[in-house]
């Protein structure tokens, strides 16, 4: 068999929604702009540096394509957290990166860490408003009136597995996870049939197979092929098809089950690819039914469920998994994922201690029947809205934990640990620890490099091109020992990390 | 093909089944739905005040 692979480094960038209340014609780019500079973490100003960055690159082999949009706000807000985080305005929206981490675990707990982040930062920023101005962040992905924002997750790949082979399989395992990655929406957009209630905030967005844009026209399996790490070895999935989750089971179901399906892509396990008739079809078609009967075609000419469609790729996983051998985090993602499966075959409701459109549902149901309301009562999409609220004491969903009608994953200190300190295991660490102890002399920083301004003739850059070098293991005594710049960078050997 | 491969899926939920009836059945349904009733109270008193305003006005910029 092939050598053991490795850690799988991952990581999300969520899009979050923002709002003035009692100002509707507040500017979105400096409201989220002043959520980035009232969070205290950030108060290091380090300029993220887009040299390395080409987000034209296409996976498919097109070589480059100038950028679908105006992507690249540099000189925007866009500083480097202490736990390496990136934290940023794009699109009108404030956006969190998480550091890269090692385990759908591990990213799961980054991913809730942001939420505290931008949870902080709007409480910050709203201190700084006028009196009855209050600044609101959504960690959701539509606004209910067709615009949309991601919440993308990031899979490093070794590059010589063939992309087409991750299309192939990725596409219905994307397209039928959604009843267990839906966050819930009231209502239709983008020109979809109407619905009362479907599972994902997303689907109705997607409108291509395969391609580059992420703004619009958006595809299923999206090609920006920009590892941020040495191409000739990776490359990086980025997918943008997911919802943005509060529930931390749900994420890291949503994180841990694709690494799973990529390993077993990777190791050529999958078996046959089950290849959807009409994707893009199928892709709202299976969030617009939240009692999960909904058959969509294969190309063989039979139907089948969302459902059984991850039961197929659970059963393939679980063998690989069994052959191959696993992590601890493996077993446990095996293990979340099959009670799921269970559950929503046997009555999803029973599903909404872990799945965000589950409690939603429950939510909705509840003040429908208590005060006898229709779908299209204005109340049921603010409750829909507020559920996303990432404020601790309004947000439906804390509500809901509150209650405790939701499991949680992480306990309150390591999501505080998370929200200050690096994940040990790849080069975040090195990036988070440097920006903690000489954020004065960083002059820019980006996934893989820093630039250092040490005192001395030219700026010194360290490149940080291998993922899961600059763990804590290689550099803390490094760090530790090197009480400035200048120290460190002849510790490292000059130029080079 | 799909529905040979579901099949051999091993059905051992039965024993999760009867944990969750068991306690569910501590409660009568009286006291599940005042329980209920008091989360949606609690929610009620955080909800943002009008409703249909709040959703006229959340309007966002498209992003990725």
């Amino acid at each position: 068999m092939s050598a053991d692979p490795g850690p799988r480094v991952l990581g999300t960038e969520t899009e979050f929604g923002i709002t003035v209340r009692n100002q509707v014609d507040f500017n979105p780019v400096l409201a989220s702009s002043l959520v980035i500079n009232s969070y205290s973490g950030s108060s290091s100003r380090i300029q993220w540096s887009f040299e390395e960055e080409t987000p034209g690159r296409d996976a498919r082999g097109f070589g480059y394509e100038p950028p679908p949009t105006a992507d690249y706000d540099a000189g925007l807000v866009n500083v480097v957290l202490t736990n390496g985080a990136r934290f940023y305005v794009d699109h009108a929206h404030p956006e969190y990166a998480t550091p890269e981490c090692v385990d759908a675990r591990e990213a799961a707990l980054h991913d809730k860490a942001g939420e505290v982040v931008l949870a902080r930062a709007a409480a910050a920023a709203t201190e700084s408003l006028p009196e009855g101005l209050r600044l609101l962040i959504h960690k959701n992905n539509s606004d209910g009136k067709g615009n949309s924002y991601g919440a993308h997750e990031n899979y490093l790949v070794p590059r010589s597995v063939p992309f087409a082979d991750l299309v192939l399989h990725m596409t219905p395992f994307l397209v039928s996870r959604q009843i267990f990655t839906g966050a819930g929406k009231v209502g239709a957009e983008n020109g979809r049939p109407a619905v009362e209630f479907q599972l994902s905030q997303r689907a109705d967005f997607f409108e291509e197979e395969i391609g580059l844009e992420t703004t619009l026209k958006r595809p299923i399996v999206n090609t920006r092929d920009e590892p941020h790490a040495d191409p000739a070895k990776y490359r990086r999935l980025h997918v943008i098809i997911g919802d943005a989750n509060l529930s931390e089971v749900q994420t890291f179901l949503k994180l841990g089950s694709a690494s799973l399906v990529l390993a077993a892509i990777e190791a050529g396990a999958l078996g046959d690819p089950i290849v959807l008739r009409r994707p893009v079809d199928a892709v709202w078609q299976v969030s617009h039914d939240p009692t999960l009967g909904a058959t969509v075609e294969l190309d063989d000419g039979s139907s089948a469920t969302a459902l059984a469609i991850q039961w197929l790729f659970f059963e393939r996983v679980s063998k690989h998994v069994e052959s191959a051998g696993g992590t601890d985090v493996d077993r446990e993602v095996l293990r979340v994922w099959e009670e799921i499966l269970i559950d929503l075959e046997a009555d999803p409701a029973r599903t909404s201690d872990r799945l965000d459109w589950a409690a939603k549902r429950f939510l909705l149901d509840g003040f429908r029947h208590r005060d006898t309301l229709a779908w299209g009562d204005p109340k049921m999409r603010l409750l829909d809205l507020q559920y996303h609220d990432v404020d601790p004491a309004r947000g439906l969903y804390h509500r809901f934990v509150g209650s405790g009608r939701m499991q949680r994953l992480f306990t309150p200190r390591e999501i505080e640990t998370a929200v200050t300190h690096p994940p040990p295991g790849t080069r975040a660490y090195f990036r988070g620890a440097c920006v903690a102890k000489y954020g004065h002399a960083i002059i820019a920083a980006n996934w893989d490099s820093l630039l250092f301004d040490t005192g001395g003739a030219s700026l010194k850059r360290v490149p940080m091109m291998e993922p899961l070098k600059g763990r804590r293991d290689l550099v803390a005594g490094l760090i530790d020992r090197s009480d400035t710049p200048a120290d460190l960078i002849e510790a490292l050997g000059g130029d080079h990390g | 093909m799909a529905e040979q491969e579901r099949k051999r899926v091993r059905r051992d939920d039965d024993k999760q089944t009867d944990e969750q009836t068991d306690e569910l059945a501590g409660a009568s349904t009286e006291d599940l739905t005042d329980r209920i009733d008091d989360l949606l109270d609690e929610i009620d008193s955080v909800l943002e005040e009008n409703a249909e305003e709040f959703v006229k006005n959340y309007v966002q910029k498209g992003g990725q």
